[in-house]
């Protein structure tokens, strides 16, 4: 089983929502859309769903040409970020719908909607109407209904961004297991980095309508393909500085610099945008080779263990992740330290010309 | 600007509340220090917003007073309180231009001319809209519209308190970074009470000075976000606290010895004989996975960029460890806790213990 | 917004109704343009006559007349019914049991056959055995909408306003159920006074439905026909006689069927064409709002 998206786009009114776009999809795999709002998310799943048709491109199932189809036609099953349930009719009732459309002996009907709702831990809400129950117990239901049409593609659209913290957590633990389990195409759109990192399978990065990287999850975040996808792929947001390479050296200002070596090597002289995550700008000297550079603090923010530092240097807004409980006086001078070893290089063009040297090894 | 004071505070929708459970906010006395950053913290339905309604008088307390300063303002419409807030989802004023927006609380009280107009354009400069000024407000995006909602909470100087409904809800979470950075600049720079309410750990954890976690109409804690990380005073604060929550295993507790299914752990605290269901917390954080220590089956292991999740089992029981990054998973994994980081815990609430001398070994 | 999936198929279930309005508006405005452009004198023998008769109704000061008093109504209609009906649904309840038998008291006059409602009010406002009349005459107030053109206009006014202003009020009250409470409570915290809340919170909330809602009352008023003729018949004299009354006039009494035909299209391209400016005007400012 496969999806493809062959070169497909989406234009409205002259206003190009989704730019040609090529990516195939395979059997079993969780694959998420990452992206801030408005990025496309939503847009590329109508596309492969057939709500919508594309204005250049094919969409391939099963290397069948599927472009022209209805929606209805298709086996496709979407949950949205509202809890959408049919109010009249109970959870069983509910989660039974596409399968008595379908016109599934009754038999079959009870074996399945009882398997979903066990996998859904909604066994003892079966009699119960949506209303009556919690938020995250309806989006079980609306999940538990996509689940039992044993559709080929499932389309969850930001399924958990109108629950609770920690509703989320759980939910967003049982949706891998779960999806294990059926085989099916999972797509699952959403902003938050974080999200897409504990959902694992691939990643595609969207930035105003185009896909800037596909690939797997952790290779995505760690080998950025442009600072566009890294600045997407992070948060709290990437750090910037612009740099300058110049025969053998590798300015990094302040009189500082590392030696360009392997990738960073060849490339012509010239400036660059280097990058560099948080948890990698650190406040206390360390050993190794560690550059220092002059901040000011902006505020501190303390999450219990950690702290987040948002420091400005040279009128950019740094944040380093530090262990700890630190409250550190605002605007007062602060020097962050960085080993180079975490730094990615992006050329002019935003392309990455070198990746962060743990993320070459891991 | 003003304590408030919550003197034996209790709401029921209920006309004749008998049990605890009618009540949707349980007996509360407590006072919010003028000045102060403070985070209402709890899932949904544990009387957060229940409490912040009678903060702001959209609500009548079915018991007790509520004080800012000495007044007592319980039976005081909204209006009267000089309070401003923030809501869940943007309210702007779609005809008015951002300008309007933001002078209207302003105006509303006659407060006109040089000093007014040089307070809009301050907290315009502040929120990033300064040259956005004369645009209408109906055609901005979401995230623009919560930051003038945001600037029109701050434009008084004189409010009692400015109360925040999960203000950064509907926000995207690169601009939450951003609001929630300018939101707390704000507050150092002009020290307003703020009570803040919401269900994410991380904004009520970043956002205040202390955070009071609730659940079922019930407060369980009242603290700085270190002592709510290291010192849960109760297993639901441990659980909602942290990503993943605290660790919770069964333990029998002897003296500065906690047995457990799978071994023994030291305790730096002495604990008298408990009753009750005891149970040892110790955070995922606080577990350091090696080769020595109690045995661990792993079960998965989340890489979530800076740091792996290590869902294992300890004796059949869910244990979650957080390694570094780039961190090896060892062939026969043991954990060790970290001394100092585990709680004792009976009937759900923390035992305190008492410190004792580390021992010589 | 999202746009809905391109599906042809849809055509075929619009196919009937596209029969039908075919065969029962425009065949017969078909026959209405046949007699507009011809004259005939009976025995169903057909003359050319051109334009003749739309010069001859477009320079008609009896017409000019009507239409001018139409235009009258018709503000007049729209300057009472839509404040009005704004101001019922600031205060009708929001919610609960009187909410509902407000809304059921406001829509039964809407539910009144319009020549019942003609019926009611002629008699309502007989001086010798109308409740109204009789009352008015007991105060010593002269009023007679039989024979005092004032007293006429009044009466088909009032009649108007009782029959229509529940529509407004609906709209309005439906656009204003739809504002969030947040808006309420926000404007209590920035001490916003009443005239405030209605000015930027109601009023902008409630403009797309009172759009619609004057583009109705004015479509509808501007054809009105049944209400008045049951209570004045046009009169007294021709003070009352507007456009639809006219038109009938000169059809069905006269039998003028050429001058009438060709008097039927002009009064349906006025009312196209005030529609049309009414809509732009409203919508346009609506977009250049949005855009500033």
């Amino acid at each position: 089983m496969s999806l493809t998206l062959e070169g497909v786009s989406k234009v409205v009114g002259g206003e190009t929502h989704i730019h040609p776009v090529t990516l195939t999809l395979s059997r079993g795999t969780m694959n998420v859309l990452l992206g801030p709002t408005l990025s496309g998310k939503t847009s590329l799943m109508r596309l492969m769903a057939g709500l919508d048709q594309p204005a250049t491109g094919r969409v391939l199932w099963e290397g069948r040409d599927v472009t022209g189809q209805r929606v209805q036609d298709r086996g496709v099953a979407m949950v949205y970020q509202q809890f959408i349930n049919y109010p009249s009719m109970t959870v069983y009732e509910n989660i039974a719908s596409p399968l008595r459309i379908a016109g599934l002996p009754r038999a079959e009907v009870e074996a399945r909607v009882a398997k979903a709702a066990a996998l859904m831990k909604l066994t003892p809400m079966l009699g119960r109407k949506p209303l009556e129950l919690s938020g995250g117990q309806q989006q079980r239901c609306a999940l538990a209904r996509a689940l039992v049409k044993n559709a080929g593609l499932v389309l969850l659209d930001e399924p958990l961004a109108n629950l609770d913290y920690k509703l989320r957590e759980e939910l967003r633990a049982e949706i891998p297991a779960i999806f294990e389990e059926s085989g099916a195409i999972f797509v699952y759109a959403t902003t938050e980095p974080h999200e897409a990192l504990l959902l694992g399978g691939n990643t595609a990065c969207l930035w105003e309508g185009r896909v800037t990287q596909f690939g797997p999850t952790a290779e995505v975040y760690r080998r950025p393909a442009d600072a566009i996808t890294a600045r997407v792929f992070s948060d709290p947001p990437m750090n910037f500085l612009r740099i300058e390479k110049r025969g053998p050296r590798l300015g990094f200002g302040e009189g500082q610099g590392v030696e360009a070596r392997g990738a960073l090597a060849g490339l012509p002289d010239g400036r660059y945008l280097a990058g560099f995550r948080p948890n990698h700008l650190g406040i206390e000297p360390g050993g190794g080779h560690l550059m220092e550079f002059g901040a000011r603090i902006a505020i501190t923010e303390i999450t219990g263990s950690e702290s987040y530092v948002h420091l400005d240097h040279a009128g950019q807004r740094w944040v380093a992740l530090v262990h700890g409980v630190r409250e550190l006086p605002v605007g007062s001078e602060q020097a962050v330290y960085l080993d180079p070893a975490h730094v990615y290089v992006f050329g002019e063009d935003d392309r990455l010309v070198a990746a962060a040297s743990y993320a070459q090894a891991a | 600007m003003a304590r408030i004071t919550l003197s034996g505070l209790a709401h029921s929708y209920l006309p004749r509340p008998k049990v605890p459970q009618d009540y949707a906010l349980k007996r509360i006395d407590h006072e919010w220090e003028d000045g102060a950053a403070y985070a209402l913290l709890g899932p949904s339905g544990c009387g957060k917003t229940t409490l912040l309604n009678i903060i702001s008088g959209l609500l009548r307390p079915s018991e007790g007073r509520i004080l800012f300063g000495a007044t007592d303002v319980t039976d005081m419409a909204t209006a009267e309180r000089n309070i401003a807030q923030v809501f869940q989802f943007p309210v702007v004023y779609d005809t008015m231009t951002v300008y309007e927006n933001l002078a209207f609380p302003l105006r509303n009280r006659g407060l006109k001319g040089p000093a007014a107009d040089a307070r809009v354009r301050e907290i315009a400069r502040m929120i990033g809209m300064e040259d956005r000024l004369d645009q209408k407000a109906r055609g901005l995006t979401a995230d623009a519209k919560q930051k003038i909602s945001l600037g029109r909470g701050m434009v008084r100087e004189d409010v009692n308190a400015i109360l925040f409904d999960e203000p950064l809800t509907v926000i995207d979470p690169h601009m939450k970074w951003e609001l929630r950075t300018q939101l707390k600049a704000l507050h150092r720079q002009f020290g307003h009470t703020m009570i803040y309410v919401t269900h994410d750990q991380t904004e009520a954890l970043t956002f205040a000075d202390k955070v009071v976690v609730m659940t079922e109409g019930e407060v369980v804690q009242i603290g700085t976000p270190a002592e709510l990380f290291e010192r849960p005073a109760h297993t639901f604060v441990g659980y909602f606290i942290g990503s993943p929550g605290m660790n919770l295993l069964p333990a029998t507790v002897e003296g500065s010895r906690a047995r457990l299914e799978g071994g023994e752990v030291a305790l730096t605290r002495a604990y008298p004989a408990l009753s009750g269901q005891v149970e040892i917390g110790v955070r995922p954080e606080f577990v350091r996975l090696g080769s020595e220590g109690l045995p661990v089956e792993i079960r998965r292991v989340e890489d979530v960029g800076r740091h792996k999740i290590v869902r294992a089992a300890l004796a059949g029981r869910a244990l979650d460890i957080v390694a570094p990054e780039g961190a090896a998973i060892p062939a026969e994994p043991r954990v060790r806790f970290e001394p100092g980081a585990v709680n004792v815990y009976a009937d759900g609430w923390l035992v305190e213990g008492t410190p004792r001398e580390r021992e010589a070994a | 917004m999202s746009e809905k999936p391109v599906n042809h198929r849809a055509w075929f279930m619009v196919l009937p109704v596209v029969a039908l309005v075919a065969f029962s508006a425009v065949l017969p405005l078909m026959t209405v343009v046949n007699y507009s452009v011809q004259d005939t004198f009976g025995n169903n023998q057909f003359f050319w006559a051109g334009t003749d008769w739309f010069e001859q109704i477009l320079s008609d000061p009896r017409i000019h007349n009507a239409f001018l008093r139409q235009i009258l109504f018709s503000g007049i209609v729209l300057i009472i019914q839509v404040p009005l009906g704004v101001y019922i649904a600031l205060h009708m309840p929001k919610k609960g049991v009187w909410a509902s038998v407000c809304l059921i008291l406001m829509a039964l006059p809407l539910l009144i056959p319009w020549n019942v409602v003609g019926t009611i009010w002629q008699i309502f406002g007989r001086v010798d055995i109308g409740l109204l009349g009789k009352t008015l005459a007991s105060l010593g107030i002269d009023y007679n909408y039989t024979q005092n053109p004032i007293d006429a206009w009044v009466t088909i006014i009032v009649m108007d306003v009782w029959h229509w202003t529940s529509l407004v009020a609906l709209l309005a009250y439906a656009g204003l159920r739809s504002i969030p409470d947040a808006y309420y409570q926000a404007a209590k915290i920035d001490q916003a006074s009443r005239w405030a809340v209605f000015r930027y919170i109601e009023l902008p909330k409630m403009k797309g439905v009172l759009l619609i809602a004057i583009l109705l009352r004015f479509m509808d008023s501007f054809m009105i026909y049944t209400e008045p003729f049951v209570v004045t018949g046009g009169g007294p004299g021709n003070s009352t006689t507007l456009l639809s009354i006219d038109l009938v006039k000169m059809a069905i009494g006269q039998f003028d069927l050429g001058p009438a035909a060709a008097f039927s299209i002009v009064y349906f391209l006025i009312i196209l064409l005030l529609s049309w400016v009414f809509y732009t005007v409203m919508t346009a400012e609506d977009a250049k709002e949005a855009k500033q």
